[in-house]
């Protein structure tokens, strides 16, 4: 949804400042003024802080540990007593289920599968898709190029609630899909399947936006250079201007799948079988339709966080390179 | 060389001499960019066009078609469960006009994005300021300070919701002990404490990017600065009043505007959290305008509301693009 995700981007995209050893600044400020006692201080500060900070990740994970009754016993405990694998295995789907488990959400790890699925389709089609429009709209000149640019950007202002229930309609009636005649009409359409997760994510005008200004700074140069050497148009997109904005790209891939993974609102209201929700919508129901295998659920909440964290971990330095994008230089 | 072999529309151009491409032509923009017929120029582009299509034609379904549509049903009773879609003309903004349920959400959501924005941008510049400290440790703190940011925003939810449950949740538990409540609190079902309670996990899950935003303008901030004011006598309060703050205000600015868009549209929290309870305390136009959308079905209805959110918007949107111009260098 090309409204809603242009916030997770802009959110996503500046951790530069986490980098772990950050420039030069060291030297200057260390030792001349930075003495024992306000380093003591300073940390006395920090701590107490870092520590609410964690506590409820700390909780979450020692719970996704406990059984039931441990979670629900009048003490929290923060090292499980009695440790289980129990909401994990429910997730994964490992041994013989009953009925009451299945009722529970065990063997869900469908949710997650979706969610991979979808996030990593989207990622790979917006990324693609959007630097092919962004390429055109920096480095080709062609009659009536401003004009729909021009238009990306107007619809840039619309927020995805505006267009989330049209979108809803327009899917349901796509011709020939789940059902329906050539005029979109009897079926369910795109409703319920992952067409309809997957196409409306695979242009955003946000992206194209961001990739089109880091396009412009390559020099025409090279592409005419490309050209001469008779390289066809999409040779010198695919060799020439790709590989060029690697980190604008990786940037915009980072984020795109984030905002994929997390996606709640379009998926929860296109999507009702629960065999092909995706992990947000199905740990969110769960919590909504009052199920009360707790342990399951924080289970889960753990699985869906990992990859997450994963991507932040490995692509921490990318992110760096992100910020040159949304620009926030201070 | 000092004539690059650069085949280029305006070195091409000269080539042809005589006849009508000669002439220019005067008051049009630049008089070689014109000297192709429109045809011509279409052709010569047309590989542009193609790799635009699959993007556009996304965009223009998605977007263009979904806004016009969105606008479209606006000025229609357009129920999915019923056959009949009358068209009402502006009864559906008459509506909202006299919809106190409507106003109540508002006034939700402004007490929301007006509570958790400066919240957050004040704790992620108090957290800047002292992550951005010579200290050895600062990395991890300020990983630990960004993990929930990276967090799915549904687990956060979940995860909040059982922290504030009223018989068993971390909250009370410790609250209690300390001896600050005497009974247990029902944080999310209590009408004046569960919009405060949603803002503080908004705060939780949103202060690591302010402060990531926040660092990466700590940085920017030349050191001389601080060399002059200390000179002049300015003492750490003085230095931090005037040179840090207004040396932040882009980043200041950047946050409040991004603050502000992301946080009117506030609904996953709600979603899971209070599904807008108790007594619509914690309703906010988006929770409202999928109610209308997807349990009364109601889509004229719900695109109203729709609208009414993007004017709310608008303004900021505005400027959001502004900077994000402006700090691209467009």
């Amino acid at each position: 949804m090309s409204g809603l995700d242009e916030g997770v981007a802009l959110r996503e995209a500046v951790p530069e400042a986490l980098e772990p050893t950050p420039p030069a600044r060291k030297p200057q400020n260390g030792n001349n003024q930075f003495g024992l006692r306000q380093k003591v201080v300073t940390y006395v500060v920090l701590a107490p802080l870092a520590i609410l900070f964690l506590a409820p990740f700390a909780w979450l994970i020692s719970a996704s540990f406990q059984p039931m009754g441990e979670i629900f016993s009048s003490v929290p405990h923060w090292i499980p007593k009695d440790p289980t694998l129990e909401g994990y295995k429910g997730f994964l789907n490992v041994g013989h289920l009953t009925t009451f488990q299945q009722g529970q959400g065990h063997g869900d790890w469908r949710w997650f599968a979706n969610s991979a699925f979808v996030a990593v389709s989207i990622t790979v089609l917006q990324t693609f898709f959007n630097s092919l429009c962004a390429y055109c709209f920096a480095k080709r000149r062609f009659p009536g190029r401003n004009a729909i640019f021009l238009l990306f950007l107007a619809t840039m202002m619309v927020p995805g609630q505006v267009t989330l229930i049209p979108d809803y309609l327009i899917v349901q009636h796509i011709p020939f899909f789940g059902g329906n005649d050539w005029l979109g009409n009897g079926g369910h359409g795109w409703l319920d399947s992952y067409w309809g997760l997957i196409m409306p994510g695979i242009v955003s005008a946000f992206g194209i936006f961001l990739l089109r200004q880091y396009m412009l700074s390559i020099p025409d140069q090279l592409l005419e250079a490309a050209r001469i050497d008779g390289a066809g148009e999409f040779r010198i997109f695919r060799s020439v201007v790709l590989p060029l904005c690697l980190p604008a790209l990786a940037a915009n891939a980072i984020f795109t799948f984030q905002g994929a993974w997390e996606d709640f609102f379009w998926p929860l209201i296109i999507m009702s079988s629960p065999d092909k929700i995706t992990a947000p919508v199905g740990l969110a129901l769960f919590v909504v339709q009052n199920r009360t295998s707790w342990t399951l659920l924080f289970a889960g909440s753990v699985i869906a966080t990992l990859p997450m964290i994963i991507v932040f971990i490995v692509f921490q330095r990318k992110f760096v390179q992100g910020i040159a994008l949304t620009g926030i230089k201070g | 060389m000092a004539q690059p072999l650069v085949r280029t529309e305006t070195d091409a151009a000269p080539v042809k001499t005589g006849g009508r491409w000669s002439r220019p032509r005067l008051g049009r923009g630049t008089p070689h960019a014109n000297r192709r017929s429109l045809p011509a120029r279409v052709w010569k582009e047309r590989s542009a066009y193609v790799f635009l299509l699959p993007g556009m034609l996304i965009f223009s379904v998605f977007t263009l078609a979904a806004v016009a549509f969105a606008v479209y049903l606006t000025f229609h009773r357009w129920s999915i469960i019923e056959p009949d879609k009358p068209f009402v003309g502006l009864d559906n903004y008459r509506d909202m006009m006299h919809d106190e349920r409507f106003t109540e959400s508002v006034l939700n959501t402004v007490y929301f994005s007006g509570a958790s924005v400066p919240l957050s941008m004040a704790t992620g510049l108090l957290l800047a300021l002292l992550v951005n400290l010579p200290l050895r440790l600062r990395g991890l703190f300020r990983t630990a300070f960004y993990l929930p940011v990276v967090t799915p925003f549904v687990v956060s939810a979940i995860l909040w919701k059982w922290l504030y449950n009223g018989d068993y949740g971390l909250f009370n538990y410790y609250l209690l002990h300390a001896h600050i409540i005497d009974t247990p609190l029902l944080w999310l079902s209590d009408k004046n404490l569960a919009m405060p309670a949603v803002i503080l996990m908004s705060v939780w899950a949103g202060t690591g990017f302010s402060m990531v935003v926040y660092l990466a303008g700590l940085q920017a901030i030349p050191q001389e600065l601080y060399e002059a004011a200390r000179i002049d006598g300015a003492g750490a309060w003085h230095r931090l009043r005037y040179v840090t703050i207004p040396m932040l205000r882009p980043s200041t600015l950047f946050l409040l505007v991004m603050g502000i868009i992301s946080s009117l549209q506030v609904f996953t929290q709600i979603f899971v959290m209070t599904n807008g309870g108790p007594v619509n305390r914690t309703t906010t136009m988006v929770y409202y305008m999928y109610l209308w959308a997807f349990k009364y079905f109601d889509m004229g209805y719900a695109s109203t509301l729709a609208f009414a959110l993007f004017l709310m918007l608008l303004v900021f949107t505005a400027l959001q693009l502004r900077l994000a111009r402006q700090a691209s260098g467009a």
